[in-house]
């Protein structure tokens, strides 16, 4: 068969970009070369929903980020994702900082954000009162967000796949030839055929560029370090925290996290390997001092993993989205705001197919509301004997750290896009996202993983590929 | 709402401890909240021998110390609720908690016993530099893999802690055909037993490197392998001694965290040194009629301490039902002071004959234990070996005891070299 | 020649010196109690331990067994491998005797645990 539109990578970008397409009677897949979609920047950044002074004006950045903030709350209501506007503060720390500050407002202003407002040291303090003394001011953004791009992602593709779409996984695109009709994708000895192409690569889309000829842009990798505090951290900040850019840097922020942890980062490291996400000493002492600078109170043992991710930044300064033959499309160097202008690139792009030749004949059947998975601990009581009474898997907690339920595992592994590795159901449930990090809940995860997929237990891996989270049976085990 | 006299948080050995000594203390109406789908906490991973020593004077595993008191339990006829899950704890010791068959139920009880235990702390906290592939597992989850599931985790093992765990799996882990190539610690002594380091490592021929550390950890998707390194006295890693081992697997042992987050949302005052809280000679907390016992009061290092504690917990519990006396004097303070790490009770409110465990904050040979008010010394106790890894102990004599009503004992620790012998 | 032992008895660790001429042991130092100088004696002529360790159950499920007294240390990896061919079938009691006289001097192989 050949597809109307196939997006390469199942990211937040082109999971919004397929969910968008889905609206309309056209035959869409996803490929995407990792084993679960969310595995690349979607992964592991900020989770900030920005308001949108920072972009330049008049730049593809700057309004897409302005209309995909105002549209992510929607979103997020039909997709069942959290979302909590929290605000954003930029914080001067130097009287000559808070020049910044003015530009950044009236950038703002410029650029559309709603509710901007420059805060004295006063104003600021009774806002954040753990804030350091020294913080002089700030540029006050009451539509600033914070989000779970992950969460965001794994609903985004759901829904698209509720209303049609294919995924492909473990599905690697290692060619494509361009027909006189569209375009072949490859992948080892597999193929699919697709009418229009759109590359959502993220660190890998110049390769996919490169191509179809296209050598246009170069993307390199930024990495990013971050740490994650334990949740009776939270509450010693409420807004997210930037630090006023000036000649020292961007700074790094300190923000709560919509499930209630507080995060610290990040660092922005250039390297050229697209797949190093390790972290370093080096990068983890730079968040910490920057933690301690923004909130001196901040509880750094609090600390219950540190991780990166790779921003795909591209050689432009500028989102990337253009097209260089017909029926291609790339949406590349999706770096900061990516996230906020999401929402705004899926339509955005739909749009720009439909400049192409792509009909959309909109579908009567198309369901814009995902079913939001029972997150048990957030219920009443009322309502948790409820689940409970309608399947006893919910009365079986198995994450004791977060209080996940069996019965949210299970339906995190039946719901689209199925969870098919250990990662993939902690990103959907939280289970093993706990202070213990996996520690009790990890073995019997595995084993429903096992259960509901039908393989072995030996089978069952971390986040797809080669790892593997047992070699087999012990000696003493026998070959049941 | 029902009401129970005693509700008691977890049915590990500390659990169906105090349980058992609550019944035999007069109290009839116990309901024992177990989260597992039996009885016996952690021992029943544990199935190595060397439990009860103190207690039964016999060498017994893990399954079968937990036997036991299992056994005495049903002999007793002690409720108990197994998959059960217990969601809060109020300061007015409602206890909410939920299984598959019953759903959410609430109990108000008269007086309630911590008992959940503790966790292993993860790498998370340890902030260990490179990639996060699979293969990096806590001793306890290694054990948990081979022992209740029946699967290996990994061959080739470095062990990181000297914790008593991380050794017991390095013997496990070898038996059952991996190669351990080598347990690290960063202090420069072990936090494990003599009996561990000389019958899990020593028989084996695996070495323990003291003040060593992984200073990044290598693979994509699996580990392959972690560069290690020697520290300083500062614990700060000498990159000039760091070099690479091949490897499957990374096991973490290094330390426990007692389970507290229910303690938390009932209010509980806790302490810092020990995690847990703070409690009177009967192991009561500062809230009247909440009491705690075993590792989610503070972590032990064998089971046999584990249900003396119990014990006392039960005992005090049954107390505070029947007879609801509460404090019989001005409370004594006990702190901790030079070289202590921590002591417990950290409040005696009676005149009895009560001991106080402890822990020091370094490796001593030929030590003295002395227990002051301000500058004056209410007993003194010679030790020829202490360490952190093992708890200690002093007994303070209740007619001793009314000599420092309302005042603070402070124990400390002296070098006998010092002061000469 | 003279050899250190960590004398396991209790958790004081001593370290015991065992001087010996040839085979027979001349002095034992070191210790604080008895039960060292019985500890490092039996460590220095046939030292043992108790073995622990699972056998497989029929449906897949692993059981936990122990040797019901020490058996000779150096032997151990040779009692792992007969061991680790049972397969035991449930329901099985504890103590119930998975592998009678392993050693030839009567110590068996027991279960440590109730598995229904």
């Amino acid at each position: 068969m050949v597809y109307d539109v196939a997006v390469i990578g199942a990211g937040v970008v082109g999971g919004l970009i397929a969910r968008e397409l889905s609206r309309y009677r056209l035959s869409i897949v996803i490929v995407e070369r990792s084993h679960d979609v969310a595995m690349g920047t979607t992964k592991a950044n900020s989770a900030i929903v920005h308001a949108g002074y920072d972009a330049e004006c008049g730049s593809l950045k700057a309004k897409l980020n302005v209309e995909g903030s105002r549209m992510m709350e929607g979103l997020c209501k039909k997709l069942g994702v959290k979302y909590i506007r929290n605000g954003s503060l930029v914080v001067a720390y130097r009287t000559q900082d808070m020049e910044r500050v003015q530009e950044l407002y009236e950038r703002g202003q410029k650029n559309g954000v709603e509710g901007l407002e420059i805060l004295d040291s006063k104003a600021l303090h009774q806002m954040e009162p753990s804030l350091s003394e020294t913080a002089c001011g700030a540029l006050f953004a009451p539509t600033g967000a914070i989000v779970c791009p992950y969460e965001l992602n794994v609903a985004a593709v759901g829904n698209a796949m509720d209303n049609g779409a294919d995924l492909l996984l473990d599905w690697e695109v290692t060619a494509i030839a361009a027909e006189q009709d569209g375009y072949i994708l490859h992948s080892g000895g597999n193929s699919v055929k697709a009418r229009y192409v759109v590359n959502a690569a993220g660190v890998y889309a110049d390769h996919i560029a490169a191509m179809v000829g296209d050598t246009s842009f170069t993307i390199h990798p930024r990495k990013g370090q971050y740490m994650l505090l334990d949740h009776d951290c939270v509450g010693t900040v409420r807004h997210t925290l930037f630090n006023v850019p000036n000649e020292l840097g961007k700074g790094i922020l300190v923000t709560p996290t919509v499930d209630q942890n507080m995060l610290l980062g990040p660092t922005a490291e250039d390297q050229e390997d697209r797949e190093d996400t390790s972290i370093t000493a080096e990068g983890l002492q730079k968040v910490q001092e920057n933690a301690r600078k923004v909130v001196p109170t901040i509880n750094l043992r609090g600390v219950i993993t540190a991780f990166a991710g790779l921003r795909a930044v591209g050689n432009t300064g500028d989102f990337i989205i253009e097209s260089p033959r017909h029926g291609f499309w790339n949406v590349a160097g999706i770096e900061s705001p990516g996230l906020s202008s999401a929402p705004a690139i899926a339509v955005y792009v739909v749009e720009c197919l439909e400049s192409q030749g792509l009909s959309l004949p909109p579908k009567d059947d198309f369901v814009e509301e995902r079913r939001a998975p029972h997150r048990f601990n957030t219920l009443s009581m009322e309502e948790k004997n409820r689940v409970i009474q309608e399947n006893p898997l919910y009365g079986h907690v198995i994450c004791r750290c977060e209080s996940i339920t069996e019965g949210e595992i299970v339906d995190a592994i039946r719901q689209n896009p199925g969870a098919r590795d250990l990662d993939g159901v902690k990103r959907r449930t939280r289970a093993g996202m706990g202070r213990c990090q996996g520690g009790f809940c990890g073995p019997m995860v595995t084993e429903i993983l096992a259960r509901e997929l039908g393989i072995p237990l030996e089978q069952v891996t971390k986040f797809g590929g080669s790892s593997y989270l047992n070699v087999g049976k012990t000696r003493g085990g026998a070959d049941a | 709402m029902r009401t129970v006299d005693l509700v008691i948080i977890g049915g590990g050995p500390a659990g169906m401890g105090a349980a058992i000594a609550a019944y035999d203390a007069g109290v009839r109406d116990i309901l024992v909240l177990e989260r597992d789908h039996r009885l016996g906490g952690i021992l029943e991973q544990c199935i190595h021998n060397g439990f009860g020593l103190h207690r039964f004077k016999e060498e017994l595993t893990g399954p079968e110390y937990a036997w036991r008191f299992e056994k005495e339990l049903r002999e007793r006829q002690i409720p108990f609720r197994l998959n059960t899950m217990v969601l809060d704890l109020s300061d007015e010791k409602i206890v909410t908690a939920m299984n598959a068959e019953e759903g959410i139920f609430q109990v108000q009880a008269k007086a309630v016993i911590l008992a959940m235990g503790c966790r292993e702390r993860p790498r998370g906290a340890l902030n260990t530099p490179g990639t996060r592939p699979a293969g990096i597992y806590t001793a306890g989850t290694a054990q948990r893999y081979i022992n209740i599931m029946g699967y290996m985790p990994g061959k080739k093992v470095v062990i990181l802690g000297s914790g008593d765990i991380g050794l017991i799996m390095a013997r496990r882990m070898t038996w059952e055909g991996a190669k351990v190539e080598m347990v690290l610690e960063l202090m420069p002594y072990s936090g494990g037993l003599t009996r561990n380091i000389v019958q899990c490592l020593q028989d084996n021929d695996i070495p323990l490197l003291l003040s060593h550390t992984i200073v990044e950890v290598h693979g994509k998707e699996r580990v392959c392998g972690v560069t290690i390194a020697q520290v300083d006295e500062n614990r700060q890693s000498m990159m000039e001694t760091a070099r690479f081992v091949e490897c499957d697997t990374v096991l973490l042992s290094v330390g426990l965290l007692p389970e507290n987050e229910l303690t938390r949302k009932a209010g509980v005052p806790m302490d810092a040194r020990t995690s847990g809280a703070v409690v009177d000679q009967r192991r009561m907390t500062e809230i009247p009629g909440i009491f705690a016992c075993g590792n989610v009061l503070h972590v032990h290092d064998l089971v046999d301490y584990v249900s003396e504690e119990a014990e006392i917990a039960g005992k005090g519990a049954a107390e505070y039902i029947l007879r609801a006396n509460s404090s019989q004097v001005e409370p004594i303070t006990i702190q901790p002071g030079k070289g202590i790490r921590y002591t417990l009770p950290q409040r005696i409110d009676r005149c009895e004959d009560t001991t106080i465990f402890f822990r020091v904050t370094d490796v001593h040979a030929a030590v003295r234990i002395r227990v002051k008010n301000g500058e004056g010394t209410v007993m003194m106790r010679k030790r020829p070996r202490v360490a952190p890894g093992e708890m200690e102990t002093v007994r303070l004599l209740g007619t001793k005891l009314q000599n420092y009503v309302g005042q603070t004992l402070t124990i400390e620790l002296e070098e006998e070299t010092e002061h000469g012998t | 020649m003279e050899r250190e032992i960590i004398c396991t008895s209790c958790p004081m660790g001593c370290h015991v010196t065992v001087t010996m001429n040839g085979e027979e042991i001349t002095s034992i130092t070191g210790n604080t109690c008895a039960r060292g100088e019985r500890y490092a004696r039996s460590e220095i002529t046939n030292p043992t331990r108790t073995l622990t360790t699972t056998v497989a159950l029929t449906d897949g499920g692993v059981l936990p067994v122990k040797s019901d007294a020490p058996l000779a240390k150096k032997e151990i990896p040779h009692y792992l491998e007969q061991i680790h061919e049972v397969i035991v079938e449930r329901p099985v009691l504890m103590g119930d005797i998975i592998l009678e006289d392993i050693d030839g001097n009567g110590v068996n192989i027991i279960a440590t645990q109730n598995v229904f």
